[in-house]
């Protein structure tokens, strides 16, 4: 099915429609985040038992330094609104490359719920040597809003699961309400009413579920 | 309906007797410790065994800290699925008493999500619990709206295996039944098919439910005659999982059996009826089919709370009297893969 001009207006999103913006999601970013690697798209082509369109979106091996001081913490906080002045500069609590045994490496995957019908946000953390990285240690490279929503909340924000097709635990941040925000941000950004088009669902999606992980989201993206 | 009842009290009943032993490497005793003898429910889960376990074994044990984990023949052994479903998931062949190493030291945490006892089992129920009101009544606000108290009280029900304290809380969960429709289309014939908000496709059939399901999906490469044939399970890979609702349809005059749910899940296996009743020749049809035959992949075998299923059988039938406390229903499959 061909769900290009399809359009979101109950928050939700069909697994055709996921693979549209999925597309759509990693073309943006690869235009407007120069400093980052790019999204790409791993399709499940060696397993039989899948409808031929699903993969998930994946960004790996994004460092950041452990060494995180208060003000680098608090600048990785706020959503770059100007950013685009800055693309050329290295922002300092993430680099691509070249750096010592200090840096924690972080992989992102997007994968899709078909319980919840939206996207989910898995990802996990390892050093230099490869080894897992717990959820007290990474507690230090979040930002500090979501470390206090995670004390709030142990069981229900992020937990350790396991990841739908790597059979390996990874962390998880809850779908549960995504519906909701994305139906409140839908209404909020657009003229007419609720509605997005499918290509824009992801880019809203990350603007808020990627700050929880202390990933921006260049506003450049979501026009 | 009293017959109804009783299939879910089998269910709750049912349960596997395990052989536990204790990891040779954790054996601090002279002479070693027999192996403990545990009736584990089949709903439930395995470190909530831990209290029954531990005594065993704890005057064996090496100084240090405790963290819970079993395998079999190797394999750990996920503990967020219910011990019946791991039963029937890797004992195609059933193995009574089921032998099960029990671990205390050296947590395998690059393959298993770690357990911080009782409270990520029941942290994982919940959280599924909410999985499964969202696919059923399309939010999760029966769940979250549950007093503490009877969030706790349903979870000790299940814990204990008391399906009367269930029975008594579960209807505040109000999540939606697709049984009524069915028994009701079951005994009246036609006539009386209820239309109302639902929506007609273009093959005349209705959507009425989404039913969650968890099916484990495990691919053998060689055929085999007998189930004792079938090799042992070295690691998960090997099994494919697959978390994703079934769509419950209604069609005039048809029944929505095991075998429409699955083809839905898994249409790679089952496509025979697709096949016979092709358009081309006749000698072609057979000649496809044979040949896809054995290329294709097969299913060998469909178990549910250790029953091998006919595939014909209802599924609203399967759904309301097999499923597990969490109104998930977990389908173990064993297929032959297709050759390549």
């Amino acid at each position: 099915m061909d769900s290009a001009g399809e359009v979101v207006n109950d928050g939700k999103i069909t697994l055709e429609g996921f693979t549209v913006a999925a597309r759509a999601f990693a073309d943006k970013w690869k235009r407007h985040n120069l400093s980052f690697p790019p999204w790409s798209w791993v399709p499940l082509i060696n397993r039989t038992l899948l409808k031929k369109e699903e993969g998930y979106l994946s960004l790996e091996k994004i460092i950041i330094l452990s060494s995180v001081d208060e003000s680098a913490e608090e600048e990785s906080l706020d959503v770059t609104a100007d950013w685009s002045e800055r693309e050329e500069s290295i922002d300092h609590t993430v680099l691509v490359q070249n750096v010592e045994d200090e840096a924690h490496y972080y992989d992102y995957h997007i994968v899709y719920s078909a319980s919840y019908m939206v996207p989910m946000l898995y990802f996990r953390g390892y050093s230099s040597d490869g080894r897992p990285l717990s959820l007290d240690v990474i507690k230090r490279d979040l930002p500090s809003s979501s470390v206090s929503l995670l004390l709030e909340s142990k069981w229900t924000f992020i937990t350790q699961e396991e990841h739908p097709y790597l059979n390996r635990p990874w962390f998880k941040l809850h779908p549960c309400g995504t519906e909701e925000w994305i139906k409140l941000l839908s209404e909020s950004s657009s003229s007419d009413g609720c509605q997005m088009p499918v290509e824009l669902y992801l880019v809203s999606w990350f603007s808020v579920v990627g700050q929880v992980v202390g990933l921006r989201t260049p506003l450049e993206m979501l026009i | 309906m009293a017959a109804n009842e009783e299939a879910v009290k089998y269910v709750w009943e049912g349960a596997i007797p395990l052989q536990i032993h204790l990891h040779k490497s954790e054996v601090a005793s002279h002479p070693p410790p027999p192996p403990a003898l545990v009736l584990a429910p089949r709903i439930g889960y395995l470190p909530l065994l831990d209290h029954l376990i531990k005594p065993y074994f704890k005057d064996s044990l090496p100084p240090g800290e405790d963290s819970i984990w079993f395998d079999y023949k190797g394999l750990p052994l996920k503990w967020y699925i219910p011990t019946g479903v791991l039963f029937d998931l890797l004992c195609a062949e059933p193995e009574r008493p089921w032998n099960l190493t029990i671990h205390f030291r050296g947590y395998p945490s690059n393959v298993l999500i770690p357990c911080e006892g009782e409270d990520s089992v029941k942290w994982n129920f919940v959280n599924s619990l909410k999985e499964a009101a969202y696919i059923i009544n399309g939010n999760c606000k029966n769940v979250m709206n549950m007093s503490q108290s009877d969030q706790e009280d349903l979870w000790t029900s299940v814990m204990n295996g008391d399906l009367d304290a269930y029975t008594r809380l579960s209807p505040k969960i109000k999540m939606g039944n697709i049984e009524d429709e069915f028994s009701r289309k079951a005994s009246v014939s036609s006539p009386q098919s209820r239309q109302g908000g639902t929506e007609i496709d273009v093959a005349g059939q209705v959507k009425t439910a989404r039913v969650p399901v968890r099916l484990y999906v495990r691919s053998v490469s060689k055929d085999f005659e007998n189930l004792e044939d079938v090799p042992e399970m070295d690691t998960w890979d090997e099994i494919s999982y697959l978390n994703r609702p079934v769509d419950f349809l209604r069609e005039e005059g048809k029944c929505f059996t095991l075998r429409d749910a699955i083809e839905s899940l898994l249409p790679e296996y089952i496509r025979d009826r697709a096949q016979t009743s092709g358009e081309e020749g006749e000698e072609r049809t057979t000649d496809a089919s044979d040949v896809s035959q054995e290329t294709r992949g097969e299913i060998k075998m469909v178990r549910i709370q250790g029953i091998e299923m006919k595939l014909e059988i209802p599924f609203s039938w399967v759904v309301n009297n097999l499923m597990n406390p969490e109104f998930y229903l977990h389908v173990s499959v064993l297929v032959k893969e297709p050759q390549r």
